[in-house]
């Protein structure tokens, strides 16, 4: 054992490898993407890693090496789930060989996702046990068991952690390499009977199932990471009333942070599994209570459970919680809400802050566009060529949902993976003298717009697919993917190339154009609106963070006329006023050129002439 | 598997009474390098044989946007987060930032600031008028003279002719407060092992640059 200090992600992964995992599989996401990343940079010689296409490959990747007995990982958020759900609603019934765990990052508030989705659901759903670190150490010790359960029950299990976990850092102590497992697969034994999903023998396995889950909520009363504690005595609270906290996951953590220095502090269960439930346990800790205070982020899945197991056991004690509107039922549990939700269940005086008078106004800062994006460019040749149709501008998820801010304001909607080009197709349909126009990137393509693409084709839209392809998977870090031609294990492989797939697909008009080129991009929208049927243009120019940026431009000061059109029709921070004149800053500027072509006395210009 | 819950619950505790627990809180605004203070702190906090824990700010957030750290140094907590009023210093990077995370701030506690201000896109857009001397002048009225320490980050730049170490500059102020809780020779070994060699002198001299 040694120390090392570790981001939440990291430390998952290290476990994972401690434990011996064999396979790797995820698509990216945030807060799971590092995990993947960290396994790629640690992997032994025989471990196999990929970024696969979507979360659904991924999942199918990893089972058929768990059927072949290999220990693998699968990595996404929590979203990414929803595409993976089809073969994971399978795969309970069918189960696995080697172990296999589905790692699927939560994210309460929500700080990078479109929603506040609560993967214990899909826990309890899938009937598949659930596993909820509660600190970086805990998550690395947690996956090695997770491990071993996987293998004893043999199904897939979910480890489930949140972005403050994810993301957070701690020194932690980790196995030295000689202590870790090492799992060798004895690969696939044919066998029908077992890997071939059939209605009698999904009944079959359904009955099993059920009987294991039963087991394994006593068995799970009995690991010692769910816990009362104190294990006795200590009852705190106003009046007569004994008073107890019941939490799991980084709530858990904040809640024993918050009592640390009380005196008679109530009783707490940690809850580390709460699919199958650990019910012997929580009679155990119910009995001895009037009230219990549940906190817990996103859904409230413990508070249900106490509930459904007090009336169960006719236990006389009341269960408070989100559904009572005790705790917060939306957001992240911050440790104010964490302490003003605990304050009020034990009638404790809220901390002395000290009190300030009102600031002055501060800033905001929303995200945006990074200087000499070509998303940027992109958004505004179309908004260009565009100017006074009547248009929709069905967006996607990446870093260009960032186009819909002012003053570019080119993102009319936005619902999740892949879903602008079917949008795009239905509001066509309802109102046939829109110009349909729907934006995707290069990764979410490949993920999941192709079909959606053929359904357009199919079907007889009409609309026009703006490719942004900057080469890479931009949001989450910049992962590879098929149009990369990099793949996660480091070979270099064919790309697939973005406009072949098109064309097969049978679009006839399709595109391929430098969006920082305005005249030629407008003219190619331009173009591409006018015709009927489904089009495509890829605007391709690579991601700034890829590629050493070119030399910065400057404002020469005697023709600049002052108008603003270059920081009002584009809005590139690296456009700056400095005392009343439009500057650009060196340090941020790209040099992509943008800017110069839509100067009226083009002041704008290279080299270094201020 | 047994057993290894009650060391993950109880061992954060009690053998270490004489350390000093310290929560600081790093803010600024994505590209200032508050990641990488954050990180030497904790790596020479751990020398000492301390524990850390850190959160921070990562994701869509970082381009542009405001980010902070939340950064914890002892042997009894057990979540990364702060809330409101439990830090013992808050070192900002960008004086607007610095005030947004003033609601941490412990009575009695420290703030070390750069005076320059970053101006967001969107100041550009609507030509507000924030440039940092009223966030400057709010921290001075309300903070004690000896609990603020503002820092012309600017001013450190040029002379040293690089951006990049604004951060190593606001880190060795802080470090000499003595409100962090470690000495300039902790830092600098962290900075050793964690700072390419190419870059040390420069670093090196941005840590020291704040005494003269
Ligand atoms: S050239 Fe103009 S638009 Fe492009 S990065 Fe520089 S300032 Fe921004
Ligand atoms: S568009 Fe040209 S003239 Fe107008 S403010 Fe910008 S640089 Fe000056």
């Amino acid at each position: 054992m040694h120390t090392e200090f570790l981001m939440g992600n990291a430390a998952i992964a290290r476990g994972a490898i401690a434990a011996g995992v064999n396979l790797t599989a995820g698509y990216p996401g945030t807060p799971s993407t590092e995990t993947l990343e960290t396994i790629a940079k640690y992997r032994n010689q025989d471990t196999y890693v990929e970024w696969s296409v979507n979360e659904k490959s991924a999942m199918e990747v990893a089972a058929g090496a768990a059927y072949a007995g290999a220990r693998v990982l699968v990595t996404m958020k929590q979203v990414g789930l929803n595409v993976a759900s089809d073969p994971l609603m399978s795969l309970e019934y069918i189960g696995v060989k080697g172990g296999m765990v589905i790692l699927v990052a939560d994210d309460p508030g929500p700080i990078s996702s479109q929603t506040e989705q609560d993967t214990r659901h899909y826990s309890y759903f899938s009937k598949l046990p659930c596993f909820d670190p509660s600190s970086v150490q805990e998550a690395y010790d947690m996956i090695q068991e997770a491990y071993e359960f996987s293998e004893k029950y043999g199904t897939p299990v979910f480890f489930r952690p949140t972005t403050r976990i994810c993301h957070a850092y701690a020194s932690i102590e980790v196995k030295d390499e000689d202590e870790y497992v090492h799992h060798s697969a004895d690969g696939f034994k044919k066998d029908s009977s077992r890997w071939v999903i059939f209605p009698r023998l999904s009944y079959a396995n359904h009955k099993k199932i059920e009987a294991r889950n039963v087991e394994l909520s006593k068995v799970f009363s009995e690991y010692s990471r769910n816990a009362i504690i104190p294990e006795r005595g200590s009852f705190a609270g106003s009046g007569a009333a004994r008073k107890g906290v019941a939490a799991g996951g980084i709530s858990l953590a904040l809640t024993l942070d918050n009592l640390q220095d009380l005196e008679d502090a109530p009783r707490i269960l940690k809850v580390a599994t709460p699919h199958p439930f650990p019910e012997q346990l929580a009679v155990t800790y119910l009995q001895d209570l009037d009230e219990v205070l549940v906190l817990e982020e996103l859904d409230p899945v413990i508070e249900r459970e106490l509930t459904y197991i007090a009336g169960k056991y006719h236990l006389n004690v009341e269960i408070k919680g989100k559904l009572t509107g005790d705790a917060a039922n939306a957001g992240e549990n911050s440790p104010n809400l964490i302490a003003a939700a605990l304050d009020s269940f034990l009638g404790r005086a809220a901390a002395e802050t000290a009190a300030m008078p009102e600031p002055p106004q501060i800033p905001v800062r929303p995200p945006v566009l990074c200087a000499g994006c070509p998303h940027r460019a992109s958004f505004y040749a179309v908004k260009t060529a565009m100017k006074g149709k009547k248009t929709i501008f069905c967006g996607d998820i990446g870093c260009y949902t960032l186009g819909n801010a002012m003053p570019l304001d080119m993102v009319d909607t936005c619902l999740c993976m892949g879903a602008g080009i079917n949008i795009a197709q239905g509001v066509f349909r309802t109102e046939p003298d829109t110009n349909a126009f729907a934006f995707v990137g290069d990764s979410t393509f490949f993920a999941s717009a192709i079909t959606g693409i053929i359904n357009a084709v199919y079907n007889q839209a009409e609309m026009t697919v703006i490719i942004l392809d900057n080469s890479t998977t931009a949001m989450t870090g910049h992962q590879p993917h098929p149009g990369t031609g990099r793949t996660m294990m480091g070979e270099v492989v064919s790309k697939v190339s973005i406009e072949a797939v098109l064309r097969g697909i049978g679009l006839e008009f399709v595109e391929t154009v430098n969006p920082l080129e305005l005249d030629k991009a407008v003219d190619a929208v331009v173009r591409a609106a006018a015709q009927k049927g489904v089009k495509a243009i890829i605007f391709k120019s690579p991601c700034i963070a890829l590629v050493k940026p070119d030399q910065p431009l400057s404002v020469d000061q005697s023709k600049c006329i002052g108008c603003k059109r270059c920081i009002r029709e584009i809005g590139c921070p690296g456009i700056v006023i400095n005392d009343g004149k439009v500057c650009i800053d060196p340090g941020l500027c790209t040099g992509c050129g943008l800017c110069a072509q839509l100067c009226p006395v083009h002041a704008i210009g290279g080299g270094c002439h201020d | 598997m047994t057993n290894t819950v009650k060391k993950n619950i109880d061992n954060r505790n009690t053998d270490n009474k004489n350390i000093v627990n310290r929560n600081i809180v790093l803010c600024g605004v994505g590209g200032q390098g508050t990641v990488l203070a954050s990180k030497l702190i904790a790596a020479a906090a751990m020398e000492k044989g301390l524990r850390v824990m850190s959160a921070e700010t990562i994701g869509m957030a970082q381009r542009g946007g405001n980010v902070f750290s939340n950064l914890r140094i002892g042997n009894s907590m057990h979540a990364p987060l702060l809330r409101s009023g439990q830090a013992d210093v808050i070192l900002g990077f960008e004086p607007g930032e610095t005030v947004r995370m003033l609601h941490y701030l412990k009575p009695g506690g420290t703030v070390i600031t750069n005076c320059r201000p970053v101006k967001p896109t969107t100041a550009t857009l609507t030509g507000s008028s924030y440039d940092g001397s009223e966030m400057i002048a709010y921290l001075r009225e309300n903070l004690a003279a000896d609990r603020l320490l503002v820092v012309d980050g600017q001013e450190a730049i040029d002379k040293l002719g690089s951006p990049r170490v604004l951060n190593m500059v606001l880190l060795g102020a802080a470090i000499r407060t003595g409100q962090i809780g470690l000495t300039e020779e902790d830092i600098k070994k962290a900075m050793g092992r964690l700072i390419k060699p190419a870059f040390m002198e420069l670093n090196l001299k941005a840590f020291d640059f704040a005494r003269q």
